[in-house]
């Protein structure tokens, strides 16, 4: 049996592999000692051959005995079985997005992440969200709904929320602005996107793919469909489950 | 060696020098700390690197005893913060001549104070070592040459006159014949500007000497990195990079001969088959910013994921020492002249169109036997970041594995580059 797991910084996420199908996944949120919960979950494969990767993969590696991959090369991998022509990945997790552009047999040969600043990260919409007074659920209904929009300027997570501010003490509805928000993070992934590569076969994983209403405006940005996991916050760790059949 | 080591303290010495000694205090320590962790825990380390420690245990004491020595004794001291300042001349006119680039993020809340925050950090950490008196070498100077090449630079300088005598020097920002007679022009005023402080002429016997000297030098850190080159690597990246440091801090004469000293040493080991890291070890080339001391964030991080630095293209590296001064002058303006030519060749992306330094950039890929260029820019250092454009296009031209990062001292990202440079060396890898 193999065993991927990827350690967020919001979750951790397991997936069970045997004989090449998906046995288990699990998602439980990081809390303050994520390698306790990691290693507790890892307690269900005790002879499991097991990859780490994401955020806590360095410290995984100091408590258990096993191999680590990065997040780039685990979503690669990840997209890559689910998706066999896919080229290009699109990953927003909780704090960084990142883009990897693969080769036809599916080597990686380049990769681009956001930089110092959140802006266009999972964390960064929760925060819109929570500003507004809406559920990450509500948020995207909202956005989809609404019929009108204003253009967010501000690339600073902490300026956009200013932004927001300032435009609920304008009497702009709360249904406009999670419109707004959306349409700032599509254009500026969009843009991480084709500064790039070309998108073909772009597939979007981590769990701001979950945002139907995103993914929507992505794809008139962008002028491609793109594919999205039945769960793509679980690709990560899939991409190692794969990995620690090869090493 | 490990546990011995200290960087040493000398407060008498500090207080003589007008430095806030109860924040200086600190430093010590704290550098001890970071050099055991990134240097000294290295295994099969070069024994001729212990010369080079030293002289990160001596950095604020022994050296800065002997400068201060020299400076009473009649030697004034320069310094410079660009490798386009030339220290032939001031070698010429019995002048010292210090590198004072900062690389340490503790003095960059003393710059903030005064300076704008989204400059530079090298700019920014030179100037809050002056303002809050926390570096002995920015103490001891008598004055101060800055340049135009960068709007962060030029800007401070006027600023920074203010606690420290500070000339200017115009680098042209073209390489045009009208732009190398403008040049020779500064370098005789800077000539002038010497002679004035260290009240003598330099005529051609002495000028010859001082491109001699530091000729000497450059040579040496080229035979140095000739040899770095060699798979498996006898020596790693990060010792080279200290090595490249201290070269703007060290005594040139003596300087040279040490390098020799370890060069002969490594030619033993690689004849031997010694070497720090097997020959499977992905081979990583740096690109860029310089990394002035004691900022050796990149390497270590590099190092740490696996793979060994193999060349610096950076002003600290071999945009230092790449070129040398022809010799064969016949008279004093031919060889102010020659030295104006060695100069107009350093390829700094302040210059347009810069295309030489992607030629050279490729050139040191091949040299160095790496396998991905990993590109160093500054927080808002606007011209490399901009040429990283052009670098990555004709990396990707030619299958080159490239990355670019921006960063600057702070340690927050560190997480962060951590994953990239590993995801790099997977993508190396394949
Ligand atoms: S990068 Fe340019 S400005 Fe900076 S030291 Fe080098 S030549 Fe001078
Ligand atoms: S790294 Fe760039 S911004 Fe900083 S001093 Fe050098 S040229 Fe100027």
């Amino acid at each position: 049996m193999q065993v991927g797991i990827d350690l967020g910084s919001r979750t951790i996420k397991t997936v069970a592999l045997k004989g090449g199908a998906v046995l288990q996944r699990r998602v439980v949120e990081s809390g303050f000692e994520p390698h306790r919960q990691a290693l507790q979950l890892l307690g269900d494969h005790p002879r499991a051959r097991v990859v780490a990767t994401g955020y806590g993969r360095h410290l995984m590696q100091q408590h258990a005995d096993l191999d680590i991959i990065t997040e780039i090369k685990a979503h690669a991998l990840g997209a890559r079985h689910l998706f066999p022509h896919c080229r290009t990945v699109l990953d927003v997790g909780g704090q960084d997005s990142k883009v990897i552009q693969l080769s036809e047999n599916g080597r990686i040969v380049s990769f681009q992440m956001n930089d110092k600043c959140a802006a266009g990260t999972g964390r960064f919409l929760e925060m819109m969200a929570l500003s507004l007074g809406y559920d990450l659920k509500q948020f995207g209904l909202a956005a989809a709904e609404a019929q009108a929009s204003t253009a967010i300027n501000s690339m600073c997570a902490v300026f956009a929320e200013s932004e927001v501010v300032s435009l609920k003490n304008r009497g702009v509805p709360p249904g406009e602005i999670a419109r707004s928000v959306h349409l700032a993070v599509a254009s500026r992934l969009a843009a991480m996107v084709q500064k790039t590569c070309e998108s073909h076969h772009l597939v979007f994983t981590g769990g701001v793919a979950n945002n139907k209403t995103l993914v929507a405006m992505l794809e008139k940005a962008l002028g491609v469909p793109i594919l999205v996991p039945e769960d793509p916050s679980i690709v990560g760790a899939l991409g190692a489950a794969l990995h620690a059949g090869c090493s | 060696m490990n546990d011995a080591f200290q960087v040493h303290s000398d407060p008498e010495l500090w207080e003589e020098l007008g430095m806030d000694v109860a924040r200086f205090s600190g430093m010590p320590p704290m550098l001890t700390n970071a050099y055991k962790n990134i240097f000294l825990s290295q295994h099969n380390r070069p024994e001729k690197m212990s010369y080079f420690d030293d002289m990160v245990a001596n950095i604020h004491t022994g050296r800065i005893r002997e400068i201060y020595d020299a400076k009473k004794g009649g030697k004034p001291v320069i310094g410079t913060f660009c490798v386009y300042v030339p220290e032939e001349l001031v070698v010429a006119a019995g002048g010292i001549c210090i590198g004072l680039c900062g690389g340490a993020q503790g003095s960059i809340a003393d710059a903030e104070k005064i300076l704008p925050r989204n400059i530079c950090p090298m700019v920014k950490s030179a100037f809050g070592f002056k303002v809050g008196k926390i570096c002995p070498y920015f103490q001891v100077v008598d004055l101060v040459y800055g340049e135009t090449t960068c709007d962060a630079k030029k800007k401070t300088w006027e600023l920074l006159d203010r606690y420290v005598p500070t000339h200017v020097m115009e680098i042209p920002q073209m390489k045009r014949e009208r732009d190398k007679w403008l040049w020779l022009d500064e370098v005789k005023d800077f000539k002038a500007a010497v002679e004035r402080i260290t009240d003598t002429v330099a005529d051609f016997d002495a000028v010859a000497d001082g491109i001699k000297t530091i000729n000497a030098k450059r040579f040496a850190l080229q035979r140095l990195n000739a040899l770095r080159h060699h798979n498996p690597s006898p020596i790693s990246g990060r010792d080279m990079l200290l090595i490249e440091q201290i070269a703007f801090y060290d005594e040139p004469v003596r300087f040279a001969q040490k390098v020799h000293e370890l060069c002969d040493e490594l030619e033993q080991r690689i004849g031997n088959g010694v070497s720090v890291a097997p020959t499977s070890t992905p081979r990583v080339m740096v690109s860029g910013t310089p990394m002035a001391l004691p900022n050796w964030k990149l390497h270590f991080i590099i190092e740490s994921a696996g793979a060994i630095v193999v060349n610096e293209e950076s002003c600290i590296g071999t945009r230092y020492y790449k070129d040398l001064i022809d010799e064969s002058s016949a008279d004093l303006e031919q060889q102010l002249e020659r030295l104006t030519e060695r100069y107009m060749k350093i390829d700094c992306s302040c210059f347009t169109p810069n295309d030489d330094r992607i030629a050279q950039v490729l050139k040191e890929y091949e040299a160095s036997g790496a396998e991905g260029i990993i590109d160093y820019c500054l927080q808002f250092c606007h011209t490399y970041n901009i040429e990283a454009v052009k670098l990555r296009e004709a990396c990707e031209a030619r299958g080159i594995p490239f990355m670019s990062i921006e960063t600057d001292y702070a340690p927050d990202d560190v997480g962060q580059l951590q994953t990239r440079v590993e995801a790099f060396l997977e993508q190396i890898r394949g």
